[in-house]
């Protein structure tokens, strides 16, 4: 379609550019479509010399004003906009009608110029003789597109307005219709004027003129419809994000700041929930797309076990726990006794070294060799002077490990810290 | 950790810019480290986005710039990317320090590749916060236990087929190290657990943050593409 590409160039809106800008066809104070308004608030132009520019470019540039006009009128959106000041004969009120207003410099030299413009036009259509009777019915053609298409966009901006009554749907109707008489009436007279010959190819050129009247006159509406949709759909879908968000942020961030507002004397519990809703909500935005935003049943791999684990410590001991993971892979039972033994010593960490920082918690998946490291800085013990009948460390967590062919190393300094290695071979079969 | 007051006996001064879209951050970051008598640290100037950035930075050749990775107008990215001939001067070179609430891998990649000295979380307290500071005034690397994390996780893919040059993959020594610091050790402790001085520990580090500057394109894309993080 010529008419597309003869539109798309002289505006190109380059999104570099000017982003925010953006060309609009200006809904008040238009003469036809609101082209040359549009244009000119977007050009920062005087609206005459827009509509001038057009008018030569109709006359001496074999109708390319025209087709160029008609192009901006399908395909460049309806809008606010424009330049502002009111240069029309008629004004539009808040309700939507129209009265005349008193003529202005600017509007009075346009008309002029447009009688003019129609004048010679005209003449030079007589100076072509032959072609001189297919005026009129082009001309009747014209007006009928021209009345159905404004049509289209009253009906636009009556959607705006949401104030389209009986009387006044009435109306477009009957404006609609006349552009189709017209129509009707300028290609019957094309067919006649065409001649007494009625030869096939006479029909077939009716038939097409036909044909292409209908697309004229449907295209205006199709395009707004679709033009339409896609807005509609872009806003529902914005409005469904905006409303997935908030609901999120209401349920647990308001939820979280409510009950931190209640225990702002208790610095360990406001921690608390500071870092559990840190969690949930780094959750919630990072998390890639797809893997269930919700709270995961039981996790499949290592990672997420790791992450659980400490993130259950966390809130149950009031203790932060900076997690690192490399490498991933599934849990099998031999890992799941890691975890377990992983998730006693974050317990031990935390609620023995609390004081001395967060708690380290390092996961390594390297080859066949899983690792796992809990740290934290507190005071240390010593392993040895731990009474026989205390079986934490002992059992929970060595014992653990050794029973699933796994090692654990207990490494501990006074002011040092303590620092648990748990290692463990993974299932052959699992590559 | 008490190594920070190893270079931070009160001889020595450092200039520093902050650049942070969050006012309330800048403040914060101000209160604890900007304090110049006790710290060592002048705040010489602070900026809100891109454009603020990249002038403040030029105006005042801070030493050091602690650097936001997500900010309004291209990120810590463009700020870095701009500021290049900055970092590559001869004299007084400036040099960024990425400060971040993200752990997310491909921001955290991402400056390090477009030149940061190191990166660190906004949980840090202040006392390593000017630590930090320093060492990249030295031109050392510093890593939180997250980043270096993320460095073995993005070389281990590399693991398996040498295809790479030598200079593509890090040394077992380098790897130890980094295992360490995702630990959670301190520079300090990690020499003496492997016996050897801090600043081997420490051109251990650089020598990883070159090589992830300026190598294994290849493997750190498709480890990112596997990750679905391009």
């Amino acid at each position: 379609m010529p008419a597309a590409a003869a539109a798309r160039t002289p505006h190109a809106p380059d999104p570099d550019d000017v982003p925010q800008r953006r060309l609009y066809r200006s809904a008040d104070g238009r003469m036809l479509g609101g082209v040359a308004r549009g244009l000119a608030g977007h050009l920062g132009l005087p609206v005459l010399w827009v509509r001038l520019a057009f008018l030569a470019m109709f006359m001496w540039g074999d109708g390319l004003g025209v087709l160029l006009y008609a192009a901006f009128w399908v395909f460049v959106p309806l809008g606010v906009g424009g330049s502002t000041g009111h240069h029309s004969f008629f004004e539009t009120l808040a309700d939507g009608s129209r009265r005349l207003r008193k003529p202005d410099k600017g509007a009075v030299s346009g008309l002029i110029a447009l009688a003019v413009g129609a004048g010679i036009f005209i003449s030079q259509l007589r100076v072509g003789g032959a072609n001189g009777r297919y005026v009129w019915p082009t001309l009747l053609v014209g007006a009928g597109v021209v009345l159905v298409w404004r049509q289209a966009d009253n009906a636009r901006r009556a959607g705006w307005n949401s104030a389209a009554d009986r009387q006044k749907r009435l109306l477009q109707a009957a404006r609609a219709l006349a552009g189709v008489v017209l129509v009707g009436v300028g290609l019957t007279v094309f067919i006649v004027v065409r001649g007494s010959a009625a030869q096939l190819g006479n029909l077939l050129t009716a038939v097409l003129a036909v044909l292409v009247g209908i697309a004229l006159l449907a295209g205006p509406w199709l395009i707004r419809m679709t033009q339409d949709l896609s807005e509609e759909r872009l806003m529902r879908i914005r409005a469904q994000e905006r409303a997935e968000v908030a609901a999120h942020v209401h349920d647990s961030v308001l939820h979280t700041l409510t009950l931190i507002q209640r225990n702002a004397e208790d610095v360990g519990e406001v921690r608390r929930l500071a870092r559990a809703q840190e969690r949930e909500l780094r959750n919630w935005l990072y998390k890639p797309e797809g893997t269930g935003k919700d709270e995961a049943e039981e996790p499949a791999t290592l990672a997420e076990a790791v992450k659980k684990a400490a993130a259950e410590v966390e809130d149950h001991h009031g203790v932060p726990i900076e997690v690192v993971v490399v490498g991933d892979c599934p849990l099998d039972e031999k890992l799941g006794a890691q975890m377990q033994a992983a998730r006693e010593a974050m317990v031990n960490a935390a609620k023995y070294g609390g004081e001395g920082g967060p708690v380290q918690v390092y996961a390594e998946v390297e080859g066949r060799t899983v690792f796992v490291s809990v740290r934290d800085r507190g005071p240390g013990f010593d392993i040895d002077a731990v009474p026989g009948d205390r079986m934490g460390v002992r059992e929970s967590i060595i014992g653990r490990m050794q029973r699933n062919g796994g090692t654990a190393r207990l490494r501990s300094a006074p002011d040092g810290g303590t620092e648990v290695e748990l290692e463990m071979e993974r299932v052959a079969n699992a590559a | 950790m008490t190594e920070g007051s190893a270079v931070n006996d009160g001889s020595r001064r450092v200039r520093v810019v902050l650049v942070d879209d969050h006012r309330m951050f800048r403040t914060g970051v101000q209160a604890e480290i900007g304090e110049t008598s006790r710290t060592g640290v002048e705040v010489v100037g602070e900026a809100a986005d891109v454009d603020q950035a990249v002038t403040v930075i030029t105006a005042t050749r801070p030493e050091v710039v602690l650097l936001d990775v997500h900010l309004p107008g291209g990120g810590g990215v463009e700020v870095l990317r701009r500021c290049a001939p900055l970092m590559a001067a001869a004299e007084n070179p400036v040099r960024f320090l990425a400060l971040s609430v993200s752990d997310a891998a491909e921001d955290v990649i991402g400056v390090i590749r477009g030149g940061a000295r190191g990166y660190v979380t906004k949980t840090i307290t202040g006392t390593d916060l000017v630590d930090s500071v320093f060492r990249v005034q030295d031109g050392d690397a510093v890593f939180s236990p997250r980043l270096a994390g993320f460095v073995l996780d993005a070389f281990a893919s590399t693991d398996a087929p040498p295809v790479d040059e030598d200079l593509d993959r890090l040394t077992q020594r380098e790897r130890e190290v980094l295992r360490l610091i995702a630990r959670g050790y301190a520079y300090k402790e990690i020499a003496k657990q492997l016996f050897i001085s801090v600043k081997t520990v420490e051109s251990h580090v650089s020598a990883v943050l070159r090589k992830l500057q300026l190598s294994n394109r290849h493997e750190l894309t498709r480890w990112a593409t596997a990750r679905r993080l391009v």
